[in-house]
């Protein structure tokens, strides 16, 4: 399922002394079993285009095309909450959104809330611990005796249990010690890799970005300032770093290394891996040239 | 040097239904002046010994000193005033409807003749780099500008001792910079001892000391050079690899010989010229 914005404008509160632009003339499109990242310092309207994503917000100009739903400024409300099933999304610290008495009860409330019997939503709940680190002893535990990162689990298993096509996350792993992060971001990659789930991801990971990521949408001052993927758009270091943005760890070092032993790396190494295997070459050619 | 904070041999369980103890037989003391990071996974007891140290949580057993004194009823609460403590969530420790009220409310609390609370809240908020925000909404600002106020609420309290429970966290990568910057500043200034914990490898690099926990227990201790020689043990312990250590992972796997030793991002190209020109 493709999602575009075609000329998305949105203003809050429009006609009133408190009118603000949030967005501006937004094109962009999200390709079906992507993996796009979305990027943007604070403020840059990250948040309120993540909300278009699934028609929590309406344009006020322009369109939004969610699948086969058109979303404008006079669509109604009928028929969005299958839009809804369709577009999780995994808000910012989703921790802060569990309430059941258990874990079990927790996950199973979203399918409940679609139709599926109580029975129907804890088997579903079942399944999907594994899935996000967590084993079956979770079922009956108080969601609120957790740690941290395990109600984040919880949380995020809550949003797969409706199965959506498309996995909208909001800095899924702010928070979390290191391992944690990466079990986290490895599970949605994998659901992106085997299950072609498309997926969304707003960060200011940048590592992450280079790490999982096959396209990328710098946002500024609520619009669209570049769009591609993140191998082209991580050669402009200077110009991301206008926009308040970083690069990778290493593209940053390779910059370096090609400025101190003019060497050039090319395609543009994203992982250490990547930067490894061209510094291979590199290195046995110089000792080559020794000889 | 003088120990400011000495802690003893600490257990403490929560009354939760798992009964694990999250601190189990904990030991480590601080010296005055000195910044000590500890570092862990989620859940290894970190923060709940944070907690110990001004009181928050009563350990079940061990003992506290905070400053020389033993940390008791009838202290907890000239400890407390010798303990800033910034949490991990910014929007979860403002209380003042402006950011100068906000610095000026611990104060409020302790009775400071108005002249001098104002006199302090300009100097903490100047420290941080904030006085030109002093009137503004604290709900408005960015993350690190929220933590950097959290900062100067503790630096006008005048304490020896500021505790940073994942402080930066929850910041982006420009705001866990800033907020960095100025605890490193506000430390010189004020002369105080830093306690923090941490997942971010630039912060515990900021340290001259980094205690390891896991499970309850204190496992290991070093200053940093040491601790990050520890390579892909650094994951378990809690932090992330620093750069130059996943690339040596990645070089290695090309086959090339890389040095054991811990390398900063310079060393690494120092190491690959020697390397180049060996040749």
């Amino acid at each position: 399922m493709d999602i575009r914005f075609e000329e998305v404008g949105y203003t809050y509160q429009p006609g009133t002394p408190f009118q603000s632009r949030a967005l501006h003339d937004i094109n962009l499109t999200i390709k079906d079993s992507s993996f796009t990242a979305i990027v943007g310092h604070t403020g840059s309207g990250k948040s309120t285009v993540l909300q278009h994503l699934n028609a929590l917000k309406k344009p006020t100009s322009g369109q939004v095309t969610i699948g086969d739903r058109v979303i404008t400024n006079f669509s109604e409300n009928k028929g969005l909450k299958s839009l809804r099933k369709k577009v999780g999304i995994v808000f910012q610290f989703p921790e802060a959104q569990l309430f059941e008495e258990t874990v079990g009860k927790d996950i199973a409330f979203g399918p409940k809330n679609f139709g599926l019997s109580e029975e129907e939503g804890l088997e579903k709940a079942r399944e999907l611990l594994p899935l996000v680190g967590l084993d079956e002893s979770f079922m009956e535990r108080s969601p609120f005796d957790l740690s941290g990162g395990q109600m984040r689990r919880v949380a995020i298993a809550g949003v797969l249990a409706l199965e959506p096509e498309v996995l909208v996350l909001d800095e899924p792993t702010a928070g979390l010690d290191p391992q944690g992060r990466k079990e986290i971001m490895d599970m949605f990659y994998t659901l992106y890799k085997e299950q072609g789930l498309t997926v969304v991801l707003v960060t200011h990971q940048m590592d992450d970005v280079a790490t999982y990521a096959d396209h990328m949408i710098v946002l500024e001052k609520g619009t669209v300032m570049k769009e591609g993927h993140p191998r082209e758009l991580f050669k402009e270091a200077g110009w991301l770093s206008s926009m308040q943005l970083g690069v990778p760890s290493t593209v940053r070092f390779a910059h370096e290394l090609e400025e101190k032993f003019e060497w050039i790396f090319d395609p543009l190494p994203l992982t250490t891996d990547e930067l490894a295997q061209q510094m291979k070459d590199k290195l046995a050619s110089k000792a080559g040239e020794g000889l | 040097m003088s120990e400011i904070i000495n802690v003893k041999n600490v257990t403490y369980t929560y009354d939760d239904e798992d009964q694990r103890p999250a601190l189990k037989g904990v030991s480590f003391s601080i010296n005055k002046g000195e910044w000590v990071a500890i570092i862990g996974p989620n859940g290894s007891g970190k923060s709940t010994l944070a907690k110990t140290v001004n009181g928050l949580i009563e350990p079940d057993s061990g003992e506290v000193a905070v400053g020389g004194l033993e940390l008791n009823e009838k202290n907890v609460w000239s400890i407390r005033e010798m303990v800033g403590m910034v949490f991990q969530n910014p929007d979860n420790q403002f209380v003042g409807s402006t950011v100068q009220d906000d610095v000026a409310f611990g104060l409020e609390n302790l009775g400071i003749p108005r002249e001098e609370m104002l006199e302090r809240v300009r100097t903490a908020l100047e420290k941080v780099n904030m006085l030109e925000f002093a009137e503004r909404e604290p709900a408005r600002l960015s993350g690190g500008q929220k933590q950097r106020v959290a900062i100067a609420g503790i630096v006008a309290l005048r304490p020896d001792i500021m505790i940073l429970d994942e402080a930066t966290s929850m910041l982006d990568p420009q705001g866990r910079e800033e907020v960095l910057r100025t605890v490193k500043e506000v430390k010189e200034q004020e002369n105080l001892s830093v306690l923090s914990i941490t997942h971010d490898i630039d912060e515990a690099a900021a340290a001259n000391r980094v205690l390891v926990m896991r499970d309850g227990q204190m496992i290991q201790e070093g200053t940093p050079e040491t601790i990050f020689s520890y390579g892909e043990k650094l994951v378990e312990m809690g932090l992330d690899l620093p750069f130059p250590e996943r690339l040596k992972a990645s070089l290695k796997k090309e086959g090339i010989d890389v040095p054991k030793d811990y390398l900063t991002e310079e060393g690494m190209v120092d190491w690959l010229w020697t390397y180049v020109s060996k040749k």
